[in-house]
């Protein structure tokens, strides 16, 4: 036993100290031995997956046939099934219908007004939540409107609109599948969870290419990324149907589609609704991306005021994606939340009086634009604008918290950021092989550490070794740091009941945040580089450290704990010798949790320039290099997929242990 | 008084684990249950045999693990039993095929469950009505017939309420009443107020016995308690390891366990509870009688009046034959819990 231990500390210290020599003297060791290949990747060597996946794509597009289509056909097909009612809906909210082309056009109906797209989110607030909530989204499109930033956000909300129904009838007949076809639920799970790793930027470059430029591609890549959840939900939520209740639909005579129609989904229902708030959220913060590569939308205005360093405007539109994502959110959780109706008596008419309301108003807005054009657009003149007070607000920070901040930012930059930059660069790429290898198979055993040599070795040979490394290393720290400040936060969350209310208020309001709204603050304050992507990241990716920490302090069983004290534990050995130990595992999953967001927001950062795989991505997607894209793409999911399963076999092994030990 | 019998099965095996059947074979279709251990087999069910009669209620009692509830789905199909013989109304229900299947459970059988698997988007009519919606019976006509069983089970007043707003028991009676819909001849009930407490499970059980004074349904009842057993059941089956232990009326189990453990749960039951008076009965001894009273009646629910009377009852079986004399003398013997003279 002593013994056991005894090689496992010298393994892996061994393990560092062969990493700090290699890193610190690679170079000059391989070319000492003659093996310069050693630290610098051969061009020769290099597999060109990239050109091949480009090769394959266009092959699809052009030459390849599903029958008497062509694979063309089809995406033409699925391009129109979705443009259609896109563009009606567009019609109906920001563009207004129009007979003809151009000059000639003679406009038939306006844009709806914004006055019944107000009341309807109030009245379906009403109906879902009561009266707060119906104020709250009342309140939430009156801020888009006053700030001037209607169009958008209707831009934004039809993509929205469009995109979640597919989303969630997709995800829950994926789901419906993999739970009744188990080779459905053996072909999905590693799909699913290579389409969770894969940053978005890596699949919107083949979707360009297969549906063109526009918003059909954005949409399906919205459909895609919001999709995942929605199967699972699906198949977890008929997995958690009382087997009584089943039995009970056996036992009345259902046939096996009564069964699934009447009985399983019905009572899947409170399960799957969160699945759809989930597509929601995801849509959403897709459609802000997406919005970005010119489908224009809220995502845009953000964007074009950082590049004009607008800050006041970015500030704006920033809260306009808030306020639309929280109202989005609260409406969606309280229909999630939304029993089963009491039948009454009286007549549908009746019942849905708010409905049949709220048409009329629809109906009556359009002759009363007419006469008070104030409806139909909302006057520029009354729009407020804070956009002065934030510039002033960061001008007075820049000229009298500057110094503070280069300092601090300086100090970050010298004295962690370089120093471990340098340290993972410095790894020659064929030291780093042995060592995932070896990582991956000292805790998870020698399967997982093959599956990290064929990753890593398919990151080196896309020669793209340097960028992993600059991945690993913002990712690393960022999440070092999110760990230092989100475990004791959620520590104190957790003993504290009162504290853990306000926390959880703050973190369910963060996690409805597009991972895009993050960037605005950081770059205003802090410009481009490495010190604002780690504070982007360590924003966006500190929630689940929070969380996690809080929920497994929470967990310590209180007879436990009791026990502790009854045993003579002072406060300090309470916490070190009974409730951290006992929340390890679910401050494991936090870290996991934390490095899958790290990673996944480290690719949006590269809008800010950093110089990492997510950068690669990036220039894969503006120079429509599908190939290049996917295998930057696959190297950033790789490395999320090795972490997953190294931390997932790490807290495999505590439970283990401590299984054989009681 | 003979009964038909209703349900049927011999020899029943319900193994858990990989290749049960190819081990059930090798060891000639009765594996010991240490043969089935060295295979890596949970046996469920062993060898059981169960006979249900028309318009009786036959309960099956074991603790948890015992394998009862099994039983009951492997006599309702809801689980392939290993092997063995089912009968229903002399049908092979195991060759069933799926749609004759459908068909018995929607006109033939019912089922009420432990923690009662009512549908959480329906209301308490709709519940009712479950059963007949499947089968595609019209609207009005099954909702005007789920009224009358509501009422039959004393839950009017609450059509429109969600099983969520309804108490364990009342929504126990959606459950009984759900079952009930369709008219069904053979009715399972697994451990139905298992989930209930005490004095709710007591007003339950007199609520089952009234209707079934009622419905004369052929009832298998599952319970893990014995004094519920005894106050229900016209048979007992004792389950101990997915076997049965002993099949026999309360009152043969009482006064004649067939093992220590079956004993072990008769011990603290009072004699008089399950006694009858024609196992009371003594030779006459004389020719002056308070009265008559039936062979079957509970020596508990007599007891008083014969203590009362100051002089022997006599005995009356079915036919009307004298089977003898029971006098306060005896009843105190039994109550007491003495050996009584032969």
């Amino acid at each position: 036993m002593i013994r056991a231990r005894a090689a496992r500390w010298a393994f892996w210290l061994g393990l560092a100290a062969i990493t700090a020599v290699l890193s610190l003297n690679g170079k000059e060791i391989s070319q000492a031995l003659g093996w310069t290949w050693a630290t610098r990747y051969p061009q020769a060597w290099q597999l060109n997956l990239d050109r091949q996946i480009s090769a394959a794509l266009k092959w699809l597009l052009e030459e390849a046939s599903l029958g008497p289509f062509r694979f063309r056909d089809v995406t033409r097909l699925i391009s129109a099934l979705i443009e259609a009612p896109y563009t009606l809906l567009r019609g109906l909210v920001v563009e207004g219908f129009a007979w003809g082309q151009g000059q000639q056009a003679v406009p038939i109906l306006p844009p709806m007004s914004w006055l019944p797209v107000i009341l309807g989110a109030g009245l379906l607030g009403l109906r879902l939540g009561g009266a707060r909530l119906a104020v709250l989204a009342a309140a939430a499109f009156l801020y888009l409107l006053l700030f001037g930033l209607w169009q958008s956000a209707m831009v934004t909300l039809v993509s929205v609109a469009i995109a979640v129904p597919l989303g969630v009838l997709g995800g829950a007949a994926l789901g419906v599948a993999a739970f009744r076809l188990r080779w459905v639920d053996r072909a999905l799970r590693p799909v699913l969870d290579l389409m969770q790793t894969v940053p978005v930027f890596a699949y919107l470059v083949p979707i360009l290419i297969l549906f063109g430029f526009g918003p059909v591609a954005a949409l399906v890549a919205t459909v895609i990324y919001a999709m995942p959840p929605m199967v699972r939900i699906t198949t977890m939520g008929l997995r958690s149907v009382p087997d009584e209740v089943v039995e009970a639909g056996r036992m009345a005579g259902c046939t096996a589609r009564q069964l699934l129609w009447k009985v399983q989904l019905p009572s899947a229902r409170r399960v799957m609704m969160v699945g759809v708030n989930q597509v929601i959220m995801l849509t959403l913060n897709m459609v802000i991306i997406a919005s970005m590569i010119g489908a224009g939308g809220l995502g845009y205005d953000v964007l074009t005021a950082l590049r004009k360093l607008d800050v006041g405007r970015g500030v704006e539109a920033g809260f306009g994606i808030v306020v639309l994502a929280i109202a989005l959110d609260r409406l969606s959780q309280a229909a999630a939340a939304l029993g089963p109706q009491e039948p009454g008596d009286r007549h549908w008419l009746w019942r849905n009086r708010g409905l049949l309301a709220w048409l009329a108003v629809v109906v009556a807005s359009y002759p009363l634009a007419l006469i008070f054009p104030a409806l139909a657009v909302y006057p520029e003149g009354w729009q407020l604008s804070t956009g002065g007070f934030w510039g002033a607000v960061v001008s007075w920070i820049n000229l009298n918290l500057y110094d503070q901040i280069e300092a601090a930012k300086v100090a970050a930059l010298t004295y962690v950021l370089v120093p471990v930059k340098t340290f993972l660069l410095g790894i020659p790429w064929a030291w780093g092989l042995v060592l995932a290898a070896a990582i991956a198979g000292g805790i998870g055993g020698w399967r997982l550490g093959l599956m990290a040599l064929a990753m890593t070795g398919f990151i080196v040979s896309a020669g793209l070794w340097p960028q992993a490394m600059v991945t690993v290393y913002l990712c690393g720290v960022s999440v070092v740091i999110a760990m230092l400040i989100g475990v004791p936060i959620g520590i104190l969350a957790g003993q504290n009941d009162r504290a853990h209310a306000a926390v959880t208020v703050v973190l369910d309001t963060l996690q409805t945040l597009p991972s895009f709204v993050y960037l605005i603050p950081v770059v205003m304050l802090f410009r481009v580089g490495d010190f604002s992507a780690m504070i982007a990241v360590v924003l966006y990716a500190v929630v689940p450290a929070i969380r996690y920490a809080a929920m497994g302090i929470r967990g310590v069983d209180p007879q436990l704990v009791e026990a502790g004290i009854v045993s003579g534990c002072t406060r300090g050995q309470l916490m070190r010798k009974v409730k951290l130990p006992l929340a390890m595992p679910s401050i494991l999953l936090g870290l996991n949790q934390t490095i899958m967001l790290a990673l996944s927001m480290l690719v949006i950062t590269a809008l800010v320039g950093t110089r990492d795989l997510g950068q690669e991505v990036y220039i894969a997607l503006t120079k429509a290099n599908a190939g290049k894209g996917i295998v930057a793409g696959l190297a950033v999911a790789f490395i999320a997929i090795m972490s997953d399963r190294i931390i997932t076999a790490a807290i495999a092994r505590r439970t283990a242990a401590r299984e054989s030990h009681a | 008084m003979e009964r038909p019998t209703v349900l049927e099965c011999r020899n029943l095996w319900k193994l858990y684990g990989a290749q049960a059947e190819a081990v059930l074979a090798r060891h000639g279709g009765a594996p010991t249950p240490e043969a089935l251990r060295e295979a890596g087999i949970v046996p469920a069910v062993r060898q059981a045999d169960v006979t249900v009669a028309r318009g009786e209620i036959f309960v099956i009692m074991g603790l948890s693990g015992s394998g009862k509830s099994t039983l009951v789905r492997c006599l309702s199909r809801l689980i392939e039993p290993t092997a063995g013989e089912i009968r229903f109304e002399g049908r092979d229900l195991l060759a069933m095929s799926e749609a004759e299947l459908i068909d018995l459970r929607r006109h033939r059988m019912g089922m009420v469950f432990q923690h009662f698997a009512l549908l959480p988007h329906l209301t308490v009519l709709e519940n009712t009505a479950f059963p007949l919606e499947v089968q595609g019976v019209d609207r009005r006509t099954r909702l005007e017939r789920a009224r009358e069983v509501i009422e039959l089970v004393g839950l009017t007043g609450r059509e429109t309420r969600y099983p969520h707003q309804l108490s364990g028991g009342q929504q126990q009676r959606v459950g009984i009443a759900r079952s009930l819909i369709v008219e069904p001849d053979l009715w399972f009930l697994d451990e139905p107020f298992s989930a209930l407490d005490p004095l709710i499970r007591r007003e339950m059980q007199d609520e089952l016995l009234r209707l079934q004074a009622r419905l004369q349904k052929s009832i298998v009842f599952i319970t893990h308690d014995f004094d519920e057993a005894i106050r229900l059941a016209d048979r007992i089956a004792v389950m101990r390891d997915g076997a049965i232990v002993q099949t026999a009326t309360p009152e043969e189990l009482v006064l004649r366990p067939a093992t220590d453990y079956v004993a072990a749960f008769t011990r603290h039951i009072p004699r008089a509870k399950v006694m009858r008076l024609a196992t009371a009965a003594r030779p006459l001894t004389g020719a002056d009688f308070a009265g008559d009273l039936p062979a079957s009646a509970l020596v508990a629910t007599v007891a008083d009046r014969i203590e009362a009377a100051g002089k022997p009852f006599r005995v009356i079986g079915a036919a009307g034959e004298v089977l003898g004399q029971v006098d306060a003398r005896t009843i105190v013997d039994i109550l007491l819990g003495r050996d009584l003279p032969a």
